[in-house]
């Protein structure tokens, strides 16, 4: 077995677009999804049950089936009822999607881990229902929820490789291809668990500072 | 336009091969939970290089993609003179994959186990095996059966991702099945379908077995 790492300088162009393209899918993903969540949660607890039991169903069906299936229906399935996506733009929907489904969940436990003594207080005062999500729900809760908020982004990050499956040329993509035409398989696949490793660990280790400042915030308001 | 014989056809195929895809993910965590009960150990025993192997099993298997860990296992295996068949190495993987989040699983769960417990148990007189496999595993199961019944539920998922390295399970069936007949979204939605099933039946498992151990402590 040949260990030969320049393969990996040789092709330094393309490795670097597919890392640029693996994050701004993971932001952007992170991003629709967290609104899809927050929107999921509202209407889940805020509207009647016509509302809320499809989105429910929703919830269940993204956290019952694999992302690959969910990509697969909406990359190849799309076009039969004329959603005609790109790769890209099928991984990117199809990420907000599912992390939504898991963000949603988390809002929903956070907006009941406020006590319903503050809305009623707030309600007394004559605030109106969305001013108190803004100003007395959401403020607190996001303190509460973070950690699992970071948590299920970590996550995200990871999934994003699977994208690679529907041809899209992120960084996972990128390395295969470059292994099958050099046979390099064992530098280019190493390097790219390294890279991930890399960036969960950079990361995850952002978000428990983000945590600890947040909870530094928490404490002195308590005290 | 929907087409709803394709999938009665397709049924009975896509049935037989969803009892692979239980058969990879169970074995898979089976095995993974051995795995994790050992590193675990390893993990909250006194000597610091146990310790050190434990955690960077972890940070590693967390850490990178499972897509990523099932390519590794698929292309260098061989590479180093491992020739095993595709669905042993993918199954393998499987099982360092959720091994690795099963120990932090089970972390929680041995820390939770009163010191006075396991003391009173070698004061008895048995062994370390013994306090391990008749005390320890058993309570930390029990502390976190919801954890572990849900990640079997994320290990079904997950096994979806074997098709890419062309082991033949639910997922890898259905692609074969969408290619050849161009009916994707029909296949596909009745793929995600059977998983939505498994899973159900699994989380209702778990939650009678929950059940039956909350009996048993009430009693």
């Amino acid at each position: 077995m040949t260990f030969n790492p320049a393969i990996l300088l040789d092709n330094w162009r393309d490795l670097l677009d597919g890392l640029v393209l693996t994050l701004l899918i993971w932001v952007v993903g992170t991003v629709l999804g967290l609104a899809i969540g927050l929107v999921v949660a509202t209407l889940q607890l805020f509207t009647n049950r016509w509302v809320a039991a499809p989105l429910t169903f929703y919830v269940a069906l993204m956290r019952g089936t694999p992302f690959l299936i969910q990509l697969f229906v909406i990359y190849y399935g799309g076009p039969s009822f004329g959603l005609d996506l790109s790769p890209l733009t099928a991984g990117i929907c199809g990420l907000a999607l599912y992390g939504g489904a898991y963000f949603a969940e988390i809002f929903r436990a956070g907006f009941v881990s406020v006590s319903p003594g503050q809305i009623e207080a707030a309600r007394m005062m004559g605030i109106g229902r969305l001013d108190i999500v803004r100003h007395v729900q959401l403020p607190q809760m996001l303190v509460i929820i973070l950690p699992a908020l970071a948590n299920m982004t970590v996550l995200l990050s990871k999934e994003t490789a699977v994208l690679s499956v529907i041809t899209v040329n992120e960084l996972t993509s990128v390395v295969q291809s470059i292994g099958s035409t050099t046979f390099a398989f064992a530098e280019t696949l190493l390097f790219l668990a390294l890279v991930y490793w890399a960036l969960l660990e950079i990361v995850t280790a952002a978000a428990r500072r983000l945590e600890k400042r947040v909870g530094r915030f928490m404490l002195r308001a308590q005290g | 336009m929907f087409n709803t014989t394709i999938i009665i056809k397709s049924l009975p195929l896509l049935l037989e091969a969803s009892v692979w895809t239980v058969v990879y993910s169970l074995t898979s965590v089976a095995i993974g939970f051995c795995i994790g009960t050992l590193m675990c150990a390893a993990r909250l025993s006194t000597s610091p290089a146990a310790r050190r192997v434990s955690a960077f099993y972890v940070s590693f298997f967390r850490g990178v993609p499972l897509l990523v860990q099932l390519l590794i296992s698929y292309y260098c295996l061989p590479l180093v003179g491992i020739n095993v068949p595709s669905s042993v190495a993918a199954v393998g993987t499987l099982a360092l994959c959720t091994g690795a989040y099963i120990t932090e699983i089970l972390r929680g769960g041995f820390l939770g186990i009163p010191a006075g417990l396991i003391e009173a148990a070698r004061m008895v007189g048995l062994s370390r095996t013994q306090i391990l496999t008749r005390i320890e595993v058993p309570l930390a199961v029990r502390f976190t059966l919801p954890s572990l019944v849900n990640e079997t539920t994320m290990m079904v998922k997950a096994s979806s991702l074997i098709s890419v390295v062309g082991v033949l399970e639910l997922t890898r069936l259905a692609q074969n099945i969408a290619t050849s007949t161009f009916q994707p979204l029909e296949i596909y939605l009745t793929a995600g379908a059977i998983y939505f099933v498994i899973n159900g039946v699994i989380t209702l498992l778990g939650a009678l077995l929950e059940s039956r151990f909350q009996l048993e402590a009430a009693r």
